[in-house]
């Protein structure tokens, strides 16, 4: 049967009418088989754009449509939905990309309706062949997976609990909280960061819907959107945590006292079994088995003698959970750039250079000087402190840092130097910048008051070298506004390290198949309409895993995701994705190419009857289960008898398409 | 094809639904340009792409075929690019074998982060295939008005 199809050319106000003669484009396709309507309209998009196209779907009797419009990934559901309005099967229509793929890169007129007819010709080509579909339904588990427990993974965890679905947070460390249990002070109110968070972690802790599997990481994820099967390893912690009380004796006694503190970013010592903080959640004690020398020399048991409760046991081995999930959030962060490649800064030379994360533990209460600040190499209090913004952020491409803005250091050097200038007023602090970037809501404000009321020095340069002598740090740096070199002998320099996502998100992005942008951040759906979804359906990101952004702004996306999966979760089916693999039953010979390439183990065999010139028999052919099948098509490919294809993408229709431009 | 006695190229790009398209969209977003001559034809992965239809293409007059996926371990299918890759890699010793210029056929990976990389990946193999001319061997001289 002919199609009867119609034709649909948008001008998307200028953007494509400005660089394609759409009504050319119209009288065109209009002239090709089977194209019974063809017109143009300055908004398809627009309620009335709709309209339009309906009113002709019923007036011509369209079996088809094409729409040359902007990008399928832009408009396809919308117009999808206003052809079924029509009465029209959703899958009967095709979309010629004529704004990203023509009218916005070519700026000849010509050229760009010569383009635009031919892709027009095309998607006409192809919707010929286009059948009804409809798509299949899978039932949605209702329990949400919330990878990463700081202030992002906490915050959208209960908010999904408090609305009555059971969410499990998966952490690495042994404790939730994350980066913001680090810090001393939040920017621009100068609250505490530990009286804000650890409520937060004490809330999450006691939600029933919530589990949290600390010092625990996602080993494998499989599945889709709904039906996500994760597989979950929990790290020996060599404690029972159903027993641990979290008393703490075992970290005051175990002889093994100089590990590194990684809370305090290595500026004092902790021992072998420890508890990362007084308030960490699960508060459980945890035994470093590359430190404890029971487990590394099977000497010494100090731990398990004076456990009351009897939580200590060495023989404990990682164990595994597997739990389904609708959705899974992403939540897992960043860290500091390592300042390895910044030597001229002197990090590697001076215990007295500091990264800005360091700065924060020394200024802490909790920190390794309980909150006085001392420096770190003679225990001395530094009069001259300077600070250097912009270490690695915003560099060009030498390979040294990145090339974005991490957003969050003007703003915290601003509350260090105030801090540093309310508690001690005999320094003297200096700030270089490139700019100062202080677009939040009273961040201006803030930054004034550290330049104005509280006498910081804001220098606008950069500095060039830093000299350790004479237990002095002597920093040259240029003033760009005075236009003068200066040389200043600093007690501590503080520097303003980039931010990176953390290094264990490449190898999860991969694991869950969503996108990543060159720096690593997690990509999102769309930069302004879906900021907290990412392209792979069911997957959410929640705080800087997707960019660098402060505590605020981190809670805001963290609620979005909550409600974002929330809504996903509040569905009891999903309608799934028509465009699967089906296999012509009267070409298949069974032979198990297709099963052998398929990722998601959706195709099976049975053995059905055919009628034959000897009678009928019995043969071996390939069946697709629709709710597992994604629709990627590599069984059609592998298939040698050609009995494989793809619904929606089928051979006969790419192979159109091709016709139709090489024409 | 001869435009105004200057060799236009046919060009025809599978993009994956996942990565390059996006990418593609995103070049035209930054305004970024490339060659008209390239026409996108957008497939759900790379591994949908079956080696007949760049065949088909050459048959019908195409004078390059680029096949645009996502980076290896980046799938969205998990591994559906590796089955591309060596497919194609297959398809191309057998088109060496044929004569067909290697330059003719072309694998990148364009994620949908890299619209630059599109633009700049599309305006140097349109310069490649401009350079080698028409394709004349697998032609098929039916196929042609």
């Amino acid at each position: 049967m002919m199609h009867r199809i119609g034709v649909f050319v948008c001008w998307c106000g200028s953007n494509i009418a400005a660089t394609v003669d759409v009504k050319r484009v119209a009288e065109e396709l209009g002239k090709q088989p089977g194209v019974v309507f063809a017109t143009d309209y300055q908004y398809m998009c627009s309620q009335s754009g709709q309209e339009l196209i309906q009113s002709a779907i019923k007036e011509h009797a369209l079996t088809g449509v094409v729409i040359c419009s902007c990008s399928p990934q832009m408009h396809e559901t919308t117009f999808r939905r206003t052809v079924s309005k029509a009465g029209l099967n959703p899958y009967m229509l095709e979309i010629a990309n004529i704004r990203e793929q023509c009218s916005w890169i070519h700026k000849d007129k010509e050229t760009g309706t010569e383009k635009a007819i031919v892709l027009g010709r095309a998607a006409i080509a192809k919707v010929q062949l286009n059948a009804p579909l409809k798509a299949g339904e899978t039932p949605v588990t209702k329990r949400a997976l919330v990878i990463g427990g700081g202030i992002a993974g906490i915050q959208t965890a209960l908010d999904i609990a408090e609305a009555g679905y059971p969410v499990d947070i998966v952490e690495s460390q042994p404790t939730i909280g994350g980066k913001m249990a680090q810090l001393d002070k939040t920017f621009p109110t100068l609250d505490c960061a530990a009286c804000i968070l650890t409520p937060r972690m004490v809330d999450a802790n006691q939600q029933e819907n919530i589990t949290i599997y600390a010092y625990s990481e996602v080993e494998a994820v499989t599945g889709f959107v709904g039906n996500f099967h994760a597989k979950i390893r929990r790290k020996a912690r060599y404690v029972d945590e159903t027993k641990c009380t979290g008393c703490g004796l075992c970290t005051e006694k175990c002889p093994q006292k100089n590990v590194p503190n990684e809370f305090n970013l290595g500026m004092d010592h902790r021992r072998a079994v420890y508890i990362p903080f007084a308030q960490a959640v699960p508060k459980i004690a945890t035994i470093d088995a590359n430190y404890c020398k029971m487990l590394q020399e099977g000497k010494c048991g100090v731990c398990s003698k004076i456990c009351a409760a009897g939580a200590i046991d060495y023989k404990q081995q990682d164990t595994f959970v597997e739990q389904d999930y609708g959705a899974i959030v992403v939540a897992t962060g960043f860290r500091p750039i390592s300042m390895e490649k910044f030597d001229e800064y002197a990090y590697s030379q001076s215990p007295d250079v500091v990264t800005s994360l360091e700065f924060e533990r020394l200024m802490n209460a909790a920190g390794p000087t309980s909150g006085t600040l001392l420096r770190p190499s003679d225990g001395t209090h530094p009069k001259t402190l300077v600070f250097v913004q912009c270490v690695g952020s915003r560099c060009s491409d030498d390979g040294r840092g990145k090339p974005y803005c991490s957003k969050i250091c003007c703003m915290y050097t601003a509350k260090h130097a105030m801090l540093c200038r309310e508690k001690y007023p005999d320094t003297d602090v200096y700030v270089f910048y490139i700019d100062v970037r202080a677009p939040g809501k009273n961040f201006d404000e803030f930054y004034r008051r550290a330049a104005e009321e509280y006498g910081v020095h804001y220098i606008k340069g950069q500095v060039g070298k830093i000299v350790p002598e004479d237990g002095k740090l002597k920093v040259q740096a240029s003033d760009l506004l005075a236009n003068e070199q200066l040389h200043i002998d600093a007690d501590m320099v503080i520097l303003a390290a980039a931010i990176e996502p953390n290094p264990t998100a490449r190898s999860l992005a991969t694991m869950l198949t969503t996108p990543m942008d060159t720096n690593d951040f997690f990509t999102e759906a769309h930069p302004k309409l879906r900021p907290v979804e990412s392209a792979t359906a069911g997957i959410f990101l929640s705080g800087t895993c997707q960019g660098p952004k402060d505590i605020p702004e981190t809670v805001s996306q963290a609620s979005a995701c909550a409600a974002k999966v929330m809504g996903l979760l509040h569905k009891d089916r999903l309608v799934g994705n028509p465009c699967i693999a089906q296999p012509d039953e009267l070409m298949c010979n069974g032979c198990s190419s297709c099963e052998k390439v398929c990722p998601y183990g959706a195709i099976t065999y049975a053995d059905k009857e055919f009628r034959t010139f000897e009678g009928m028999k019995v043969r071996r052919v390939a069946q697709v289960n629709p709710a597992v099948c994604q629709g990627c098509g590599a069984c059609t490919v592998a298939c040698p008898s050609g009995a494989m294809d793809l619904k929606g993408f089928s051979n006969r229709q790419i192979m159109a398409e091709v016709d139709a431009i090489c024409k | 094809m001869q435009v105004n006695g200057e060799f236009k190229p046919k060009i025809v790009a599978f993009c994956c639904n996942w990565c390059s398209y996006a990418g593609a969209d995103l070049a035209g977003n930054n305004r970024l340009n490339y060659p008209a001559e390239v026409k996108i034809i957008r497939i759900p992965c790379s591994c949908r792409l079956n080696p007949m239809f760049i065949l088909r293409a050459f048959q019908r007059g195409a004078d390059g075929v680029i096949l645009c996926g996502c980076h290896p371990g980046d799938c969205h299918y998990t591994t559906g690019n590796y089955y591309a890759r060596r497919r194609m890699t297959l398809l191309f010793s057998m088109l060496d074998y044929l004569g067909i210029e290697r330059e003719r056929t072309r694998v990148e990976w364009v994620s949908a982060a890299e619209g630059a990389k599109f633009a700049a990946t599309m305006n140097d193999f349109v310069q490649t295939v401009t350079k080698l001319g028409e394709n004349r061997r697998l032609e098929d001289l039916r196929c042609k008005k």
